[in-house]
């Protein structure tokens, strides 16, 4: 498996060159960033080339990272990353692009590339707000009709901002300000790297 | 004459035969469907978010919410990712038990899949039939776990306990008579193993049956052969996956293709469709049952010659045994740690995916090396199928909706989160 994803790597690399931002293959995975600008011919260039020849998109998805690391994080806010699926050559291949806006953060649709594509930018949009450029139909898709706001979000709270009822006084289901606390069980701990070391005082 | 109108029509979230809460918005000329549009997320529960704000073990029952009902497979795909993060290793006979009930497990999903499929189209007797053998199968899972729907039985590391010596047995009551009780118990005398061997003895006659019930009954073929055909380049386009891939042609199986587990060592046949209407779909997952049967009778006979460790005895990551924690420090300090803050996984990204009964049921995380995952991200076979519906139920009548949906085997807690 390893040797397989070492040659696509490598013809990823003779390929497009300098617009691979980054390439990493860890955990018998290959990981590749690209721009926003680039992103679409990229794309393009993996599902149509012999060498590469992604038939399936199997999964898209937005990624926050304003809070990776507990604030360490320094680049942009919103990425979209996308599992490719090649079954004429048994590999797979995960493209990130970051979004170059944090507050109104866009990429191109794929949709013309994969149908597949279609639902899982419609669900990036819904929970992230990441716009799809191109995308025909950019609908909410999971979220009720009439939702506020991008839930998902790291900065969206868990129990979220409305509640629904019925008041029996107007006689129909009215939304209201949550009434419940949120609350912690178990904090959220990212330890220093020599923790747990015999060696660490 | 009056004028012919197009019209809307809204197909459930109430009607039955949308296998829950789908909506979908059907635009009609006349009995003619010209779009189909599902609004769906009824059921959203933000799994992923949820995830977000729970320990690396305290996420696993959520698994099991998804798609309630092959939820083992679901809690398979999960450990795998934080497996591959921690790039831990799971002792082989962890390996064996995960197989043979993610066999077991997608026995119960086509036989569930099979009953409501065949009630949506009018066959009433089906699901009589399919749900008392998913009977003993909910049984194996009593006996395993405890629950007989919602497992919680994998955890990062292996499975949470060895397989039981003995099943539980029918007790004599008001509604069960001493010689019901006896008959019951039957085949409930000895291990697990046995217990299923039994299952596996006779799954075969009772598979036969269905066959005998469907297969060439006219009606049953009249309503599925030539709907929704899906050409093999369109099923990759469109991003399916499993059974739906395979009624295509396409021969594609994770578990040959990219083996987990123990797969690479059971032997088993991939079956593969013609034609790729909902006929080859149905005749794709009728023979993955049996060749599930195979696979079971090679994990128990592998599992009686090979006992051993279940779970990884990296205490960092499974909690060590009871005895051990009672008379020594160290471990009682892991068991402290573990159930207090819970696995550290270390920071990087990793994709697992498994062939869950459905298709490609796959979990992609982020970690920042802390005891929660930073972004948990599900990619449930069932939403890119149901996402095709448009293009498969285009220009077929209104009545073979209810045959696409049966055979894109949908169930919603897995496309909603």
């Amino acid at each position: 498996m390893s040797a397989k994803l070492e040659t696509l790597s490598q013809k990823l690399q003779d390929r497009f060159g300098d617009k691979l931002l980054s390439k990493k293959l860890a955990l018998g995975e290959l990981t590749v960033e690209v721009a926003a600008a680039d992103y679409f011919s990229l794309m393009q260039s993996l599902r149509d080339e012999v060498d590469f020849s992604f038939e399936e998109l199997i999964d898209l998805c937005g990624v926050d990272y304003s809070t990776y690391g507990d604030g360490a994080w320094q680049g942009k806010r919103f990425a979209a990353v996308v599992h490719l699926l090649s079954i004429a050559h048994n590999v797979r291949l995960r493209v990130r692009v970051f979004a170059d806006s944090d507050e109104f953060p866009a990429v191109d649709s794929v949709t013309s590339l994969w149908t597949s594509a279609n639902w899982f930018e419609r669900e990036a949009f819904d929970l992230y707000g990441i716009a799809f450029i191109g995308h025909e139909d950019l609908r909410r898709i999971l979220t009720d009709y009439g939702f506020i706001g991008h839930p998902f979000r790291k900065d969206f709270p868990i129990s979220g901002h409305v509640e629904m009822r019925y008041d029996p006084d107007q006689g129909r289901v009215v939304y209201q300000p949550v009434t419940i606390e949120p609350r912690e069980n178990t904090p959220r701990i990212v330890r220093e790297d020599t923790y747990g070391d015999p060696a660490h005082g | 004459m009056a004028d012919i109108r197009n019209y809307t029509l809204n197909f459930g979230p109430q009607h039955p035969a949308a296998h829950g809460v789908l909506r979908l918005v059907l635009e009609m000329d006349g009995e003619v469907v010209q779009r189909a549009d599902p609004h769906i997320g009824l059921l959203h529960r933000a799994t992923e978010k949820l995830a977000e704000t729970r320990t690396w073990v305290q996420s696993v029952p959520y698994m099991d919410r998804l798609d309630y009902v092959s939820t083992m497979c679901n809690e398979h795909a999960y450990c795998l990712g934080v497996e591959k993060l921690l790039q831990l290793e799971v002792p082989e006979r962890g390996k064996y038990i995960r197989t043979m009930f993610d066999e077991v497990t997608r026995i119960l999903n086509h036989l569930l899949w099979i009953g409501c499929h065949a009630l949506d189209v009018g066959a009433m007797t089906m699901a009589l039939y399919t749900f008392r053998e998913r009977e003993d199968l909910m049984d194996a899972y009593e006996a395993v776990c405890g629950a007989r729907l919602h497992a919680a039985y994998y955890r990062p590391g292996g499975v949470y306990r060895d397989l039981p010596d003995r099943m539980p047995q029918y007790r004599e009551s008001t509604w069960t008579s001493a010689k019901k009780a006896k008959e019951l118990n039957d085949n409930r005398s000895g291990s697990l193993l046995d217990f299923l061997e039994d299952f596996t003895e006779r799954f075969p006659k009772y598979h036969a049956e269905y066959h005998t019930l469907l297969t060439d009954n006219r009606i049953w073929k009249q309503r599925l052969v030539h709907v929704g055909i899906v050409s093999p380049e369109r099923a990759m386009q469109l991003g399916f996956t499993g059974a739906m891939l395979r009624g295509s042609g396409i021969a594609w199986d994770l578990r040959k293709k990219q083996p987990y587990a123990a797969y690479d060592k059971v032997d088993f046949d991939v079956p593969v469709g013609v034609n790729g209407d909902s006929y080859d779909r149905y005749l794709v997952r009728m023979e993955e049952m049996l060749q599930s049967n195979r696979i079971i009778k090679q994990c128990i006979a592998w599992l009686r010659a090979n006992p051993g460790p279940v779970i990884t005895d990296n205490h960092k990551v499974a909690p060590p045994n009871r005895e051990a924690m009672k008379s020594n420090m160290e471990e009682l300090i892991h068991h402290f740690k573990l159930f207090t803050e819970g696995i550290h996984v270390p920071p990087g990204e990793a994709y697992a995916a498994i062939e869950h009964p459905k298709g490609e049921f796959g979990i992609y995380f982020v970690s920042d090396g802390a005891n929660k995952p930073y972004r948990m991200k599900i990619r449930a076979p069932g939403f890119a199928h149901l996402a095709a519906m448009d293009e498969m139920a285009n220009g077929h009548m209104l009545a073979d909706v209810v045959t696409i949906i049966g055979s894109q085997d949908i169930v919603f807690g897995e496309i909603d989160r």
